[in-house]
């Protein structure tokens, strides 16, 4: 009976909610919303979007933890990028001048 | 000079003043689709009954040559007029004057009529149509800003103040909405933002019209800044007067009351909602087949639409109605709808007006976006805002009321007056499948078919448990209700609520999850 009636409500899509299948319409807002993926420690993004004034680093190089591998100018602000951790630089992504926007991906560490 | 030429002389600088920025800016504003700041004002108040004040003033700007312009009222227009009789203060900013710019002056006659609105009790709708601050007068027009700010802070809860944005809205200018109870935006008209499309793009690289950036539709569906959507400036207008008509002048009077009606024969409450809990139905309808002439007014029509606000009237006197929409997300609570429904609740508190909970929701939305969009502050407004509230609070329980959102949806135990459940109600710590996987799972795990015994618990729990009699055995619900008898209960509570007194710890402010 209950089977029955679900049929009607074909065209709907189902949500599933604590082990509960629903019937019903998604919004937009839902169906954009941004699935969650692990940081990975080894690539540094803008956190914040603005102007590479300079890249003090070069594939290959190693750096230590603490020191400043870029400055990227955002919000009338030079921000100094600093190295998370003991490490080789793998790949540059970025050049002097650059605008780059939030999230854009700027050194990855071997 | 007699008498008589005094007067001429009056009437010659009224008409000269009420030009605003002339011919030529009014016709460019008509060009933008848009009516004049005194066509606006006209066209909101009763018939003659507009009165303007501070139509002499003038700017105050010494540097860059302004000394020498005229501005006209200061680009804004101020006064008082009423809506159905009912008395209000209103102003509107004209944007063929100086584009609107505030100034001191433009503030000052914005800051008069907001204490004078203050000191009359009496409800202020501001019109917004602004370029925004006038550069030229430097930090006196922050000072504008802020004094405008802080009134609409000390005004919040004691009058209602309702925002009308009818061109842009723009930078520090979009604050004073903000701070508002409700506000209005019309398609193509209204452009809200803090930094314009110009800035984003020297700046990011990003490129973006003012419409997507900040227009009526986005403030409406994505960002919940407005609450009220309209296709054209006089849609809007009837939206500001219904909703005039429906809430009180301030925190110490009551709704205006209409003679009661009955709602409409073509609702049928008892026919609406489907018996299997996994399908769903359109919230507005049950609504409709309760409320006074089967009317509503929607508020935040767009914005997370898995939960409606609104009001409508029962016997003629305005309830506030926060209802879960099966129809849409299944109706659960997430960051938007909670925080949709906690600012709406507390406003129906802060002006006396009663709240009606229907709810149908499976719990709360789960995901990585929404946990760390914060759904724990987000949820917990909801909370807060029922706890705190003092008006009649009266829920009725329709299908599923699982966990969380249980106690979220005014239940007993956050002080409701009244909690009714039909007979279709499952009160329970969570959905029958999700609960006898748990309860039962090595029952589960052990059987010779573990989907059969699966399939039997769950029967097994939902027989037991998903009912309201578990609750209504406890107390927690009052009465389990027929459909039909839900118009005669919510009447019998409110009657019952009309004298409501309780008091409450006595503290400066709270500090809600805001």
């Amino acid at each position: 009976m209950e089977d029955m009636d679900e049929k009607e409500y074909g065209e709907y899509p189902t949500l599933l909610i604590s082990s509960g299948m629903y019937k019903t319409e998604l919004t937009e807002k839902y169906k954009n919303r941004k699935k969650w993926v692990a940081a990975d420690p080894k690539k540094i993004y803008a956190l914040i979007p603005g102007t590479i004034l300079d890249v003090y680093v070069k594939p290959g190089q190693q750096v230590k933890r603490g020191e400043t591998i870029l400055i990227l100018e955002a919000m009338k602000m030079q921000n100094q990028i600093l190295m998370p951790y003991d490490g080789k630089i793998k790949k540059v992504y970025i050049k002097p001048d650059e605008v780059l926007s939030k999230h854009q991906l700027m050194i990855e560490i071997v | 000079m007699s008498l008589k030429r005094n007067i001429l002389d009056l009437r010659k600088r009224k008409i000269e003043v009420q030009k605003g920025g002339g011919d030529k800016a009014i016709e460019k504003q008509a060009a933008m689709g848009k009516l004049t700041a005194r066509e606006r004002i006209l066209a909101i108040l009763d018939e003659n009954s507009f009165h303007e004040y501070d139509l002499f003033v003038e700017h105050l700007a010494r540097d860059f040559d302004m000394e020498k312009k005229v501005l006209h009222g200061d680009g804004v227009i101020t006064g008082t007029g009423t809506i159905y009789g009912s008395p209000i203060c209103i102003y509107a900013q004209d944007f063929t004057v100086a584009g609107g710019s505030l100034g001191l002056m433009h503030a000052r006659k914005i800051t008069k009529i907001m204490d004078h609105a203050l000191k009359m009790r009496m409800p202020l709708i501001g019109i917004n149509d602004s370029g925004g601050a006038r550069i030229q007068e430097g930090v006196n027009s922050l000072a504008g800003y802020g004094e405008i700010f802080f009134r609409n802070t000390l005004a919040s809860g004691v009058i209602p103040q309702l925002s009308v944005i009818l061109g842009p809205c723009a930078g520090g200018a979009v604050y004073s909405p903000a701070l508002t109870d409700f506000v209005f935006v019309v398609e193509n008209i209204s452009k809200m933002f803090i930094t314009g499309p110009g800035v984003i793009k020297s700046v990011l690289g990003e490129e973006i019209s003012m419409e997507e950036l900040g227009g009526a539709r986005v403030h409406s569906e994505i960002t919940g800044n407005a609450h009220f959507y309209a296709k054209s400036e006089i849609e809007c207008f009837e939206q500001i007067k219904k909703l005039i008509s429906l809430i009180p002048r301030n925190n110490t009077d009551k709704a205006p009351v209409l003679a009661p009606k009955e709602p409409l024969k073509k609702f049928k409450i008892d026919k609406i909602v489907p018996g299997n809990p996994r399908l769903p139905y359109d919230i507005l309808n049950i609504i409709k087949s309760i409320t006074d002439g089967s009317e509503f007014f929607e508020v935040m029509e767009m914005y997370a639409p898995n939960i409606v606000i609104g009001f409508g009237r029962m016997n003629g006197q305005t309830c506030g109605f926060v209802a879960n929409q099966p129809k849409v997300l299944a109706g659960v609570l997430d960051c938007d709808s909670s925080d949709k429904a906690a600012r709406f609740i507390r406003y129906c508190d802060a002006f006396n007006i009663p709240i009606i909970t229907l709810e149908d929701m499976p719990g709360y939305l789960p995901g990585a976006d929404q946990e760390h969009m914060g759904v724990i502050r987000h949820g917990a407004k909801i909370l807060y805002a029922y706890s705190e509230a003092t008006v009649p609070k009266i829920t009725i329980i329709i299908r599923k009321a699982y966990g969380g959102g249980y106690i979220a949806m005014n239940s007993r135990h956050l002080r409701a007056d009244f909690v009714f459940a039909w007979p279709t109600a499952e009160i329970a710590v969570m959905g029958p499948e999700g609960a006898a996987n748990i309860v039962f799972r090595k029952e589960i795990e052990e059987a010779e078919d573990p989907e059969a015994m699966r399939k039997q618990k769950i029967e097994e729990y939902k027989e037991k448990f998903a009912n309201p009699y578990v609750a209504a055995a406890k107390g927690y619900v009052d009465q389990v209700i027929e459909p039909l008898e839900t118009r005669s209960m919510l009447l019998h509570a409110l009657s019952v609520s009309a004298n409501k007194s309780v008091s409450m710890p006595k503290k400066k402010h709270g500090i809600p999850p805001f």
